[in-house]
C-alpha cells in the first residue's frame, strides 16, 4: 500500500481527562468545596474547605455557535477569568475567578457583546433543545428558532431570579422528545398519518424493521401497484413517526400535520417531590415560524401564572399538584379536553381513584 | 403560501440567498445562532463560506416549507463504526454547496472544562475542515461539530484525534455520557462523578466506537439527588450520589439563617417541606433530622446550604432504564443498587465491572431496538435482578405488589434467604465495629 494512501490509525483516548482544561482553584478543591451563595443573579460564589473562594459568572448562550463568538468567549475569558470555562447541561457558559473584583468587568464584557449573565438560581434557564430543521433527519420544527423566540421573551426572567424555584424548559422537533423533561416543553406533535411514496419503499425501507417499529402495531406488508410496500391502518396510527427514520419514504412532516403541543410539570430533580415527568396542557398550535407567536403567547401565559401563583420553592408540577389540574386550567384559560385523558400504557393509573375532587 | 413568494433558492447581487425569515431571529435581546451562520457565510476565502451560503439558503427554504430536508446515510473515519452523523440534503439541486453537511459526535472533557488554549486549537481545526458551526453540547452530551463533506470528516477527526479528542457514539452502541461539576466546584457531590464516568467509559469506548448492541445505552452521573444532568429521565445507567449516615448540622449556621430568614419562613420552606417530614425545629432555634426517614432529597441542603451537608459514608444509588419516548414511551430508570460505596480504587473497581456486567446482559437480552429499561417490563424486575446477581430490596419499590395473581410457593425459602442476609449484615456490622 503507498504510503500516501495509508489511513492514519487512531488513537480511541476515549474521555478526555477534565484536570487538563480546569480551572486551577476548582483543581486545588478538588471534592473540598464547603457552601455557595449567589451574591446576585448569574454570580456563583464557591468556599472551600480551606478557605479558597471561587466565583463563578454564568452567561446564556445561543448552542449553535459560530468560531467567531467562541474566539471572542474565549477573548473574554482569558482578558478576565484566567483563561479557564466550562459549559453547564443547559449550554450555559460558566467563567470561574480566583478574585471578586473581577466580576463587575466580566459582566460588563459580556452584555457588551450580548452575552445575558443570569440562569442560576430561581431563574428560568436556558431552553435545553434539539438539532431541528438545521441538521436533524426527522425534525418537524427548528427547536434553535423557537429558543431565540422564546429566550428573547424570557431574557428578563433569565437574568433575574424572580420564579418560585428555578424553571427548566424543554423543546423538541418531533415525539421523541430528545429534548427531554421541562417544567414547560414546547414539543412537535403531529397530528396526520405518514404519507407513504410507494415507489420508493421496497428499494429504501426494510419492510420487516419498520413494521417492527411502529408502537401500535398500525403498519403491515403491502403490494401497491403491483409493488411490495407498506401500509398504515390510519385508524390505529398515532402519528408518532416513529416510522420515518427507518422508512424515509413514510414522510411524517408537513404544513399540515405538524402541529405544537405544550407540556407542563416535568422535573428532574429529587429534591422535595420524587422526578416526574412532563404532562399534556395544550395541543394543535400551530408551527409558525420564523417566531412562534400562539406558542409564546402560551408559554408566557402559563410562566407567569405559575410566577404569580406559586409559593417560594414549588416547582411547576408541584405548585399543580397543590392547585390541582382544574384550577391549573381555569388559571391559564386552557382548555381540558378528552385528548388530556391517557390512553397509553397504564393509563388508568394516572386517573382519579378517590373521592377527591376541587370546586 | 403561495410559490410566488417564497424565496427558494433566491440569491442577492453577491450570489447570498435571500432568507427574510431568518432575519427576523436576528432581532431581540437573546443571542443569536442566525447571526453566527451569517458570519461565517461571509468569511470570505474561507472554504465553508459557500457551504454556509447553501445552508442559509436550505435552512430558510425549511422555514418556508414547514419541513426539514436532512436524510442520514453512511458516512465513518478509519477504525471506527460510529460517532458521524451523516446528512445529505434532499434539495441539493438548489443548494449543492452544502449537500454534505455530516456531524463529527466528539466526547468532551468529562464536566465540560475547558481552557481558552484548546478551545482556541478546536475552532482552528474546524475553521479548516468544517463549516465553522460547533453545539456545545448535544443532548446527550457530545460536542457537535455540525457541517462537514465526506471527504473533510476524516480530515476532521485526525486532527481533533490529535488533540486528545475521540468519538463519541452514534447508533446501538454505548453512547457518550455526560457528569454534573460535581466534585470541582459544588460541595452537595458525594463521589469522584469524573472519575466514575471515565472509568466505565474508556474501559469499554470499544462498545461505542463499533456499535454491536440491539439499541443505544446512555450513561449519566449526577453528584447528588439534586440530578443536574437529568440521569433519571435520561439515562439507561443513572449514577446518583447519596450518603448512608447522618445529615451534618451546623447548628450555629441554623441559627444564623433563622436569624436572617424568620423562623416562620424555615418553618414553611425548610421543615413544612421536607416529604417525609423527617425535619423538626425545636423551640431553641436548633434542628433535628430523623435520619432514618430521610431519603436523601436533597431540599433541605439546598435551601441551607451553610448549615447542613451530606453525611460522610458516602457512596451511590444506581438507576436501570431511563429512556425518551420511542417507542413504548418515556421511562424512569429504577432503583436497582440503593447504595455502593464509591470511594477506593476497588469501588471503582467494582463500578466500571458492573457497568460491564448490565451491557453484557443488554447485548445477550434486549430484543432488537429495545432499551433496557423496555427489557425490564418485559421480563420483569425479580428476573433482571436474578440474571444481575442482585437481591431485591424494600428501596427499589414505591410499594409492594397489589395483584394477588402471582405464584408464591416458595416464599418460605425467600423470606428464609432475606433473613440468612439480614444476620449476614449484622455480623459484619458487628467484626466491623470491633
Amino acid at each position: 500500500m503507498n504510503i500516501a494512501t495509508t489511513p492514519r490509525t487512531p488513537v480511541e483516548s476515549g474521555v478526555p481527562d477534565p484536570f487538563q482544561y480546569m480551572h486551577p482553584k476548582l483543581i486545588a478543591n478538588y471534592g473540598n468545596w464547603d457552601w455557595h451563595d449567589r451574591p446576585r443573579p448569574g454570580v456563583l460564589r464557591h468556599v472551600s474547605k480551606s478557605g479558597d473562594t471561587v466565583w463563578t459568572v454564568r452567561a446564556g448562550t445561543q448552542r449553535q455557535t459560530d468560531v467567531y463568538t467562541l474566539r471572542l468567549l474565549c477573548d473574554i475569558a482569558d482578558k478576565y477569568a484566567e483563561g479557564h470555562f466550562r459549559f453547564t447541561t443547559r449550554s450555559n457558559m460558566e467563567f470561574m475567578l480566583s478574585s471578586e473584583d473581577k466580576i463587575a468587568p466580566l459582566i460588563e464584557a459580556l452584555e457588551a457583546k450580548g452575552f445575558p449573565v443570569g440562569g442560576t438560581g430561581n431563574s428560568v434557564s436556558m431552553i435545553s433543545h434539539t438539532q431541528g430543521w438545521l441538521h436533524c433527519d426527522i425534525p418537524g420544527t427548528d427547536a434553535s428558532g423557537v429558543v431565540k423566540s422564546l429566550m428573547d421573551r424570557m431574557h428578563s426572567e433569565f437574568i433575574k431570579e424572580e420564579m418560585p424555584n428555578r424553571v427548566r424548559i424543554t423543546t423538541s422537533c418531533c415525539q421523541i422528545n430528545c429534548g427531554g423533561q421541562g417544567d414547560i416543553a414546547i414539543n412537535v406533535q403531529y397530528t396526520k398519518p405518514p404519507k407513504i411514496n410507494h415507489d420508493l419503499v421496497a428499494n429504501t425501507c426494510e419492510r420487516p424493521a419498520v413494521v417492527a417499529r411502529c408502537p401500535v402495531a398500525a403498519i403491515r406488508p403491502a403490494m401497491v401497484n403491483g409493488k411490495p410496500s407498506l401500509e398504515v391502518d390510519e385508524k390505529k396510527c398515532i402519528c408518532c413517526g416513529a416510522c420515518y427514520p427507518p422508512c424515509p419514504p413514510m414522510q411524517i412532516n408537513g404544513e399540515d400535520s405538524t402541529k405544537i403541543a405544550i407540556w407542563v410539570g416535568g422535573k428532574h430533580s429529587n429534591a422535595r417531590s420524587k422526578p416526574t415527568f412532563h404532562k399534556l396542557v395544550v395541543a394543535n398550535l400551530p408551527n409558525n415560524p420564523p417566531r412562534w407567536p400562539e406558542v409564546e403567547e402560551i408559554v408566557m401565559k402559563i410562566l407567569y401564572t405559575y410566577k404569580d401563583n406559586a409559593r417560594h420553592y414549588e416547582r411547576m408540577g408541584e405548585w399543580i399538584e397543590r392547585i390541582g389540574w382544574p384550577r391549573f386550567f381555569e388559571m391559564t384559560d386552557l382548555a381540558f379536553t378528552k385528548h388530556h385523558l391517557d390512553t397509553w400504557t397504564g393509563a388508568r393509573h394516572r386517573m382519579n381513584a378517590s373521592a377527591h375532587v376541587r370546586f | 403560501m403561495s410559490d410566488d413568494n417564497i424565496s427558494y433558492g433566491k440569491t442577492d447581487e453577491n450570489g447570498k440567498h435571500v432568507t427574510p425569515l431568518l432575519d427576523e431571529l436576528e432581532t431581540g435581546p437573546w443571542p443569536s445562532f442566525i447571526t453566527g451562520l451569517k458570519r461565517l457565510r461571509d468569511s470570505e476565502g474561507k472554504q465553508y463560506a459557500p457551504m454556509m451560503n447553501d445552508l442559509l439558503g436550505q435552512l430558510e427554504h425549511s422555514y418556508e416549507k414547514k419541513t426539514g430536508f436532512w436524510k442520514g446515510g453512511v458516512v465513518s473515519v478509519y477504525g471506527y463504526g460510529g460517532g458521524i452523523i451523516p446528512r445529505f440534503s434532499e434539495v441539493a439541486d438548489k443548494f449543492p454547496e452544502s449537500k454534505e453537511f455530516h456531524t463529527l459526535r466528539v466526547m468532551p472533557p468529562a464536566g465540560n472544562h475547558y481552557d481558552t488554549k484548546i478551545m482556541r486549537k478546536l475552532c482552528d481545526i474546524w475553521e479548516e475542515y468544517g463549516s465553522g458551526l460547533i453545539a456545545f453540547h448535544g443532548q446527550t452530551g457530545n460536542i457537535m461539530f455540525q457541517g462537514a463533506t465526506t471527504k473533510n470528516t476524516q480530515l476532521a477527526f485526525d486532527e481533533f484525534n490529535k488533540v486528545g479528542f475521540d468519538l463519541g457514539g452514534a447508533g446501538a452502541c454505548m453512547r457518550t455520557a455526560m457528569s454534573c461539576v460535581g466534585a470541582a466546584r459544588c460541595e452537595m457531590s458525594n463521589y469522584d462523578e469524573q472519575r466514575a464516568l471515565r472509568g466505565i467509559i474508556n474501559e469499554y469506548v470499544d462498545e461505542m466506537h463499533r456499535p454491536s448492541f440491539p439499541y443505544k445505552i446512555k450513561f449519566k452521573f449526577s453528584g447528588c439527588g439534586n440530578d443536574c444532568v437529568n440521569a433519571i429521565h435520561r439515562a439507561d445507567f443513572a449514577v446518583i450520589g447519596t450518603w448512608r449516615d447522618d445529615i451534618k448540622i451546623n447548628q450555629d449556621e441554623v441559627k444564623e439563617y433563622i436569624n436572617e430568614h424568620g423562623r416562620k419562613y424555615t418553618i414553611d420552606h425548610v421543615v413544612s417541606m421536607c416529604p417525609t417530614r423527617a425535619v423538626s425545629l425545636h423551640d431553641d432555634d436548633s434542628l433535628e433530622i430523623d435520619n432514618q426517614s430521610c431519603v436523601r432529597c436533597m431540599h433541605c441542603i439546598n435551601v441551607m446550604n451553610k448549615a447542613l451537608s451530606p453525611g460522610d459514608d458516602k457512596g451511590v444509588s444506581i438507576m436501570i432504564g431511563g429512556k425518551r419516548s420511542l417507542k413504548v414511551g418515556d421511562l424512569m430508570g429504577t432503583m436497582v443498587v440503593p447504595f455502593m460505596k464509591l470511594e477506593s480504587d476497588e469501588d471503582f473497581e467494582k463500578l466500571t465491572e458492573f457497568a460491564g456486567e448490565i451491557m453484557e446482559f443488554f447485548a445477550d437480552n434486549a430484543l432488537e431496538h429495545e432499551r433496557i429499561g423496555e427489557t425490564i417490563d418485559r421480563i420483569g424486575l425479580p428476573s433482571f435482578l436474578e440474571a444481575m446477581e442482585i437481591e431485591p430490596d424494600p428501596n427499589m419499590v414505591n410499594h409492594p405488589r397489589t395483584s394477588s395473581y402471582v405464584r408464591t410457593d416458595d416464599f418460605t425459602e425467600e423470606a428464609e434467604k432475606y433473613f440468612a442476609r439480614k444476620k449476614a449484615k449484622e455480623d459484619d456490622q458487628v467484626v466491623a465495629a470491633e
